[in-house]
């Protein structure tokens, strides 16, 4: 039977993914002023921006073909999708059997293909080279980003997101330290996939430096805008696809609107602190130059692998 | 008795750190060994005539194996500090050593014989690992000496090398101890060996094969067999000649006596014949490979230490064979190698210091120069080569005569060994003892002593086995099934 | 401390031995190799402590003891010493790359683990699971020791080595008698004696501590 609540469930989480997740980057950015003691522009700074884009004009190139003009939609729409896939608020969620951590990270990979496509298009030379640099730094840290997955799945038994949240929310405390390294591994890949420094810096202007800046260069008005919000959407979706995993307690098993209301509660607190922590480690990590890319990707397969053999050495 | 002689190398290392630049140092030195060598004898008595005895709370014991190998050790360390006299003297004379050297030398020299002669007689096999790596410890800044960059990088590989190899052996005991805790319980008793031997049978084998990798590829190092071999020549050519032949020739018995051990507690377990077969191929490998390698040899002390890993690689090889003739002869090859080859260390050692070079291609005309030394060398490089009627032609002997009969197809590969260390070395030999004597040899006051003492134990033992040296083999054979 | 909670933070640590094992594979500057071989050895000395005050067998306090202040505390410090005296604060290169080493260092880890597996299905001891770990550490200190080409990192490469036998002694059989135990800490003594000779003789001699500058020794010349 067609079980209308988890439906609204589904629904609360698109919503809140969508309207909240500029204010995480706002809140980012704030506390990052306030470490490096600047004045800040409020976390409301982002939608505000948004609004702004919305309302400006689209300029295209001449050459650039229906790859350019689709591109953002399509990313916005995957990303949409995928925050549909994640555990949020709740772990009852109908569009979760669909799709499991492996399809996540091929879903972000459709984004990042398109995106780097229309870097491509217009045939700018900043934008071939963000996109050669974003697709090197894809092919290491997709694995890294498996293995990490796949080591919190072992101890699930399954790779069915809801089913690993509900394992490790519901589990006994365990000191696991195969779980600590697939932690470690995610957070380093986490820094690569949403562009924060040690990777790459978000707030630069020298096209030289960028990676995934450098594929948008081209786009304006209403294009930007849903590009720059998938983009928050895509920090957001990561540090909660962390919390999910590795420290889920808090998160409703049921439709019960109080035990919904609780889990969003404790997400938001949860999202704040790792905000704080995306901060401390953006200002005390300097970017790490592009040829050492390979070491601190390859770092991270490390770590992640480490878990794995930890599992099966330890455990 | 047993405490008595650790005791007195002991004192001598410490006496010697004060005294080692006197002038009397030296026969300071020769007087320390000579006793140590008195008690060893003394030693070897008791337990010829009482049988195997323990010691110290069991924390030694000595049979009849260890026991000959413990005379051997302080009889050639005694000789040797014969021959350091005059050679350190002559050393001291050109400058090459001072009095801080001196004094290190001396102490260092009486500790090493103190870390083997505890490796040998101690009952515990995690003791017997921590005088391994002790006399292994005390040689190396020895090897390092004269302080050339050549010397200093010899001593670095030979550090680096037995250190990692040592490394690997400590596991191997690691393992061992886990299998003999299962069936000997907790404490310092369960790595005993006579508790072991005993219980060999009931030992884990999975555990107890792959504890025996760990210890070959340990102790292995130390014996110097190939492809660990690679600190060997250059440790035993570049520090003082006393010390290349206290090293090859002891030392390098030491290890093996330390594989042996480990051989039969293992095939003891396993019941198969693994380990042998594994000192059998690691033995072989060893003669061929160090005997091509003889042929492309410049240097005199070289040449001399790659025909070292050869002869233990034959020792290593007959210990694999195992039985009776193979052990016999086995035995017997590292008595009579351990006097032949300090002796041509003796010999070369002089050599070198009349020339000025270790290079064999300068070196010549030493019999016209000191005849001596060139006819002991002559006879010392005929011994070496295993030609009758010297020692070393009865144990090679010996020993082909087991591989025909136990292993007949490895034979060609062994005579093929043997026969190109001969060429070898003869090749290299001949011309650096005739021929007229070069512009710049110079005249020394040789150690004849040690050299021909010897030499004459060698012949001897080729043509006659004294009647006390073969009961007291046969009884290590009895160890040893 | 009940067994389980024992056994899982004797698992912990052993985890961090490895990632500092790992650490020291890949790390460029002395300095960050000595921070991290203190932290190796602090790893250790808890473990050791953890497994003695558990299972009663005392002795591995006073063993625990001689790690800490050797391991954490003397040898970095001898090691610091020595750097300052002889001046050497520049980065060292590696021979193998370091994707290429960490490779395989994880080559080496699964090939421990199946190493020690049937020991580990033998042993009923609460620390078995980790002679893995303390073999595969012994090889990373091994890999360590092939891979660098500057004495000082040579040299606590071996050092790391003697801390993953430590750690297998500790987890095969709950420590080794006391006198083997004391017999290995003082050649270690010695050994890192010798060790700091060494690094004055070779500096003095060939100017710098780049062990690729020593391979003169060979057949051909």
């Amino acid at each position: 039977m067609i079980d209308f609540s988890s439906f609204i469930t589904e629904a609360l989480q698109l919503l809140i993914l969508l309207l909240a997740a500029p204010a995480f980057t706002g809140w980012v950015k704030t506390f990052k002023c306030l470490m490096q003691g600047r004045t800040y522009a409020g976390i409301f700074q982002p939608y505000r921006d948004i609004v702004k884009l919305f309302s400006k004009e689209v300029i295209l190139a001449e050459n650039a073909s229906w790859i350019f003009r689709f591109t953002p939609y399509i990313v916005f729409g995957v990303t949409v999708l995928i925050g549909g896939i994640i555990p949020l608020i709740s772990i009852d969620l109908p569009l979760a059997d669909t799709a499991d951590v492996i399809a996540l990270v091929m879903l972000f990979a459709i984004i990042r293909f398109f995106t780097a496509l229309a870097g491509m298009d217009i045939g700018t030379a900043f934008g071939g080279m963000g996109s050669s640099r974003e697709m090197t730094i894809a092919s290491l840290a997709e694995p890294a980003m498996l293995m990490a997955v796949f080591t919190v799945s072992l101890g699930a038994n399954s790779t069915s997101l809801t089913h690993v949240v509900q394992v490790m929310a519901h589990g006994q405390f365990v000191l696991r330290p195969s779980l600590a390294f697939a932690l470690l591994a995610f957070i380093m890949v986490h820094l690569t996939e949403t562009g924060r420094v040690p990777v790459d810096n978000p707030a630069t202007h020298l096209e030289l430096t960028m990676i995934h800046e450098a594929m948008i260069l081209e786009y304006s008005g209403r294009h930007l805008a849903l590009i720059e919000w998938a983009g928050m959407m895509k920090l957001f979706i990561y540090s909660a696809l962390g919390i999910a995993i590795f420290c889920p307690w808090g998160i409703a098993a049921t439709d019960d609107p109080i035990a919904m209301l609780a889990g969003g509660v404790f997400l938001f607190c949860k999202l704040a602190v790792g905000g704080v922590v995306l901060v401390l480690i953006e200002t005390g990590l300097a970017k790490v130059r592009l040829f050492r890319l390979t070491e601190y990707l390859g770092s991270a397969f490390l770590l992640a692998t480490l878990g794995m053999l930890s599992f099966f050495i330890l455990e | 008795m047993l405490i008595i002689i650790l005791s007195i190398s002991l004192f001598f290392a410490v006496l010697l750190a004060f005294v080692g630049d006197w002038r009397y140092a030296p026969e300071i030195n020769i007087a320390g060994s000579a006793a140590t060598f008195a008690a060893g004898v003394a030693l070897a008595l008791q337990v010829y005539l009482h049988g195997p005895m323990m010691g110290g709370h069991k924390f030694f014991f000595v049979d009849a194996f260890n026991v000959y190998l413990a005379v051997l050790t302080s009889f050639v360390s005694m000789t040797t500090a014969i021959f350091s006299r005059r050679y350190m003297r002559l050393e001291r004379e050109h400058g090459r050593v001072g009095h801080w050297k001196m004094r290190f030398y001396h102490a260092m020299y009486q500790l090493f014989i103190f870390a083997m002669l505890l490796a040998l007689l101690t009952n515990n096999f995690g003791v017997l690992w921590i005088s391994m790596e002790l006399a292994t410890l005390s040689t190396v800044l020895l090897v390092s000496l004269y302080r050339t960059p050549t010397a200093i990088e010899a001593a670095w590989k030979y550090f680096i090398l037995c250190g990692v190899g040592i490394a690997q052996a400590l596991f191997g005991t690691v393992l061992l101890y886990f299998a003999a805790e299962r069936v000997l319980g907790v404490g310092g008793d369960a790595l005993l060996w006579t508790n072991l031997s005993q219980v060999s049978s009931q030992l884990e084998p999975t555990v107890l094969r792959l504890a025996f990798v760990f210890l070959m590829v340990g102790y292995g190092t130390k014996v110097g067999l190939v492809p660990l071999h690679n600190w060997l020549p250059d440790a035993h050519s570049e520090g003082p000649t006393p010390i290349s032949a206290v090293l090859s020739g002891l030392l390098l018995n030491v290890a093996l006596y330390a594989l042996v051990r480990c051989k039969v507690l293992v095939d003891g377990s396993t019941g198969t014949h693994m380990a042998g077969r594994m000192l059998m191929g690691f033995g072989l490998l060893s003669i061929l490979v160090a005997a091509f390698s003889l042929l492309r040899q410049k240097d005199i002390k070289r040449m001399f230490s790659y025909s070292s890993i050869e002869n233990m690689g034959v020792a290593t090889f007959a210990f694999g064979i195992g039985g009776p003739i193979a052990t016999f002869g086995a035995l017997l090859h590292m008595l009579v190698h351990s006097l032949t080859k300090s002796a041509i260390f003796f010999t070369a050692g002089h050599a070198a210091q009349m020339h000025g070079t270790q290079e064999m291609d300068k070196i010549r005309g030493l019999i016209k120069g000191n005849p001596v030394v060139g006819w002991a060398f002559i006879f010392g490089a005929i011994a070496l080569v295993g030609m009758p009627p010297f020692g070393l032609f009865a144990s090679e002997f010996l020993i082909l005569t087991a591989t025909i009969k136990d292993a007949p197809l490895l034979t060609p590969l062994l005579l093929l060994g043997l026969g190109v260390a001969f060429a070898a070395i003869f090749r290299k030999v001949q011309p650096m003892v005739t021929g007229l004597v070069p512009s710049w040899q110079t005249p020394l006051k040789a150690a004849h002593v040690p050299v021909l003492l010897h030499m004459t134990l060698v012949l001897i033992l080729g043509l006659y086995m004294p009647r006390f040296l073969s009961d007291w083999f046969h009884l290590a054979v009895g160890i040893l099934k | 401390m009940t067994l389980p909670l024992a056994a899982q933070i004797n698992s912990v640590m052993a985890a961090l031995i490895l990632l500092t094992a790992f650490g020291l594979l890949i790390q460029r500057r002395i300095l960050g190799l000595l921070h991290l071989f203190a932290w190796q050895g602090f790893f250790l000395s808890v473990s050791t402590a953890i497994v003695g005050y558990v299972t009663g067998v005392h002795h591995l306090f006073i063993s625990s003891l001689l790690t800490l202040t050797f391991k954490v505390i003397l040898l970095p410090y001898i090691l610091y010493a020595l750097m300052k005296k002889l001046k050497i604060r520049r980065e060292i290169e590696s021979m193998v790359n370091i994707p290429g080493t960490m490779l395989i260092g994880i080559a080496l880890v699964i090939f421990s683990y199946h190493l020690t597996s049937p020991i580990t299905h033998l042993s009923n001891l609460v620390t078995r699971s980790t002679l893995a770990v303390a073999l595969a550490t012994v090889m990373l200190g091994l890999l360590m020791m092939v891979t660098r080409s500057h004495a000082v990192t040579q040299i606590i490469g071996f050092l790391a080595m003697e801390n993953g036998l430590f750690f297998a002694a500790t987890s095969a059989t709950y420590g080794m008698p006391m006198v083997v135990e004391l017999g290995v800490a003082l050649d270690l003594l010695i050994a890192a004696l010798i060790f700091g000779i060494f690094f004055f003789h070779i500096s003095t001699t060939f100017d710098s501590l780049d062990v690729a500058q020593m391979a003169k020794l060979k057949e051909e010349d």
